[in-house]
């Protein structure tokens, strides 16, 4: 029963979705909102699990002293401030010049976005590595990085001026990204689309159950 | 003296009074402009709409009409003064019209979704230049109602039949014992090894899910995966934790390796904190992700999933600690970042076909067998519309779109 009743709910769920999608007619054009709703509603319950799970794990930490247990500190305040200043605040807790506004945007809102920021080295290093002509595939993504990037900065159209239009960096740049490059993406979408059919229809089936835990 | 001193005194007068003079002459001006008297008013309406046609809105589920109408002459043209365009619905021809919308000089449709099906409405537009409006003739009646099938995803469903009888059909030959070719993906193959390679030097293995939910299909192939990873780590004695960003998920990997510790005949190292919940934001998770990374220095890391543009934080973070890496998602602008970062990555459709490959279960191997059914139809799909292109025949494309 603890496989099967998961199992049936699952198909039920998938089939009837699946004919939602393709009937608009009540009451299946209902039920597709119906279901994204219990999704939520299951989803917010489970939130309390994640909180619980991280006040856990990090007061246990503080508690035996585990490495990086400071860490844990911050955590922990950092959540209890952020939870009483927002029950202070009431209903509008996210409106402008509220102190969990100011919280947002003072402390959250900087971090956040020094994080995206570091991505800026990150691609860097990475095309470092990645760049480097070991071979005839990564020659060729060498090159069509070169011009590609190139092509994108007003240095690559200044160096080309020179040459007839539709030869200048930014075209041969524009081309790679409309052809070769699309015809690539697109080859990988069409086999996700696939993949993703497969996969549904596996875990309708029943077929693939090692996401509900065993063999 | 004196007569000068008057002289004086009336050269003031008569010039106080011809500034009065001047001043009345100018406010009367400004006053006859206001009243419009000198710049004439627009008294000329744009022409009217015509063809004012309502139908019920196709491929939906009801509730909702569809208004079309050919644009005023002066629309774009003509005098080019319209402003735009005022919906009025009736329930009778000549019935009393109310105002229920309004849109944009150009516009030619209107979506009216506060209609009761089975009802009949007309409807009017009203075009206006700002000033003067111009009214149309009424449409003929129109009732909205649901349709049983959406005939723009015609295409779609005989796609996804074709499909599915292919998937079933090899499902069947494999279970009845037929051999089925599967060609070797480097990453899974390589699952073994970085576990290995985490028991010999005694260090730990993170799994990441993705950031997505559990109605993800990403991260049901990620969770998949996990319990695969799981048995042999559990098998090999290696420590393997699963930081979460998702309350659910964080419950399904609970389940998933509970039962991959069971299968390995170890339940006893099984232990709930092994999977535990760091927060739902992107980069808060991130952050935490690498901090994890960079303080235990695991010996292999497993990013399975859907992610996003933390995926090359991630990624470059494990490289840096030197642990073997092993990617997989179907987020087509991560890809690259994971095959620039990590040592192998299951690119697309692979991290769906993880589980079969991993389980050797001839029932999911014959399901990879039918999405190349899938594949030859794409690819016959291609070739033709290509030549069809070529030779200057347009109308093939509508068949690929979908409503």
């Amino acid at each position: 029963m603890r496989r099967e009743v998961p199992l049936t709910i699952t198909a039920i769920v998938g089939f009837t979705l699946i004919i939602a999608y393709f009937v608009p007619h009540a009451p299946f054009s209902d039920v597709r909102d119906l279901f994204s709703d219990w999704f939520m509603v299951i989803a917010a319950f489970a939130i309390y699990l994640g909180i619980l799970n991280l006040l856990k794990i990090n007061v246990d930490k503080v508690y035996k002293k585990r490495p990086g247990w400071g860490f844990s500190i911050v955590t922990i305040l950092g959540f209890f401030l952020f939870v009483y200043i927002g029950i202070r605040e009431g209903r509008d807790f996210g409106e402008f010049g509220t102190r969990y506004y100011w919280l947002y945007d003072r402390i959250y809102y900087p971090l956040m976005a020094a994080m995206f920021a570091i991505l800026a080295f990150f691609i860097a290093s990475a095309s470092y590595r990645a760049f480097r002509a070991r071979n005839l595939e990564a020659t060729i993504l060498l090159l069509a990085a070169f011009f590609v990037m190139l092509g994108r900065v007003p240095i690559g159209y200044y160096l080309t001026t020179w040459l007839p239009e539709g030869w200048r960096m930014g075209n041969i740049a524009d081309w790679i990204m409309d052809f070769p490059q699309t015809a690539g993406q697109r080859a990988v979408m069409i086999g996700i689309a696939l993949g993703i059919v497969s996969t549904s229809l596996r875990v309708i089936l029943g077929i693939e159950r090692a996401f509900l835990g065993g063999e | 003296m004196k007569s000068s001193k008057s002289k004086s005194l009336k050269e003031k007068l008569s010039l106080i009074v011809l500034i009065l003079l001047f001043n009345f002459i100018l406010l009367f001006s400004i006053a006859i402009a206001q009243e419009e008297l000198i710049v004439p008013k627009d008294t000329i309406p744009p022409a009217s709409p015509t063809n004012v046609g309502a139908f019920d809105t196709p491929n939906d589920r009801g509730r909702s009409i569809t208004i079309t109408w050919e644009k005023s002459k002066d629309d774009g043209t003509g005098a080019n003064d319209v402003k735009g365009y005022e919906i009025l619905r009736a329930t009778e021809a000549d019935g009393e019209y109310e105002l229920i919308g309004s849109s944009a000089s150009g516009a030619q449709k209107f979506t009216d979704n506060n209609v009761t099906d089975g009802k009949e409405y007309f409807y009017k537009i009203n075009v206006t230049d700002g000033i003067n409006y111009s009214l149309s003739f009424p449409s003929l009646p129109a009732m909205s109602k649901a349709q049983w099938f959406n005939l723009s995803r015609l295409n779609i469903f005989v796609f996804v039949v074709v499909l599915s009888f292919a998937i079933l059909y090899f499902i069947n030959r494999a279970k009845a014992g037929k051999k089925l070719y599967i060609r070797k993906i480097a990453g899974l193959e390589a699952v073994d090894d970085a576990v290995g390679r985490a028991t010999e030097m005694g260090r730990k293995i993170f799994y990441i899910p993705g950031i997505s939910d559990m109605d993800n299909m990403q991260t049901i192939a990620g969770v998949t995966i996990l319990g695969r990873v799981a048995k042999v780590a559990a098998e090999y004695e290696a420590r393997l934790e699963v930081p979460v960003s998702r309350s659910m998920v964080m419950v399904t990997c609970r389940e998933v390796m509970k039962g991959a510790y069971t299968d390995a005949g170890r339940p006893d190292a099984f232990n709930e904190d092994l999977v535990y919940y760091l927060t739902d934001d992107q980069f808060g998770y991130a952050a935490a992700v690498d901090g994890l990374f960079v303080r235990e220095k695991p010996a292999a890391i497993f990013l399975q999933g859907q992610f996003y543009a933390e995926s090359l934080i991630l990624a470059e973070t494990g490289n840096s600690v030197g642990a073997i890496q092993i990617a997989g998602t179907a987020a087509p602008a991560q890809i690259p970042f994971f095959i620039a970062a990590c040592d192998y990555t299951l690119i697309g459709e692979e991290l769906f076909a993880a589980s079969a490959y991993l389980s050797k279960d001839p029932k999911l191997l014959g399901s990879l067998k039918g999405q190349d059914v899938g594949k030859f139809i794409f690819l016959a799909a291609i070739v033709i519309g290509a030549i069809l292109l070529s030779l200057g025949v347009y109308d093939i494309s509508p068949l690929f779109s979908a409503g």
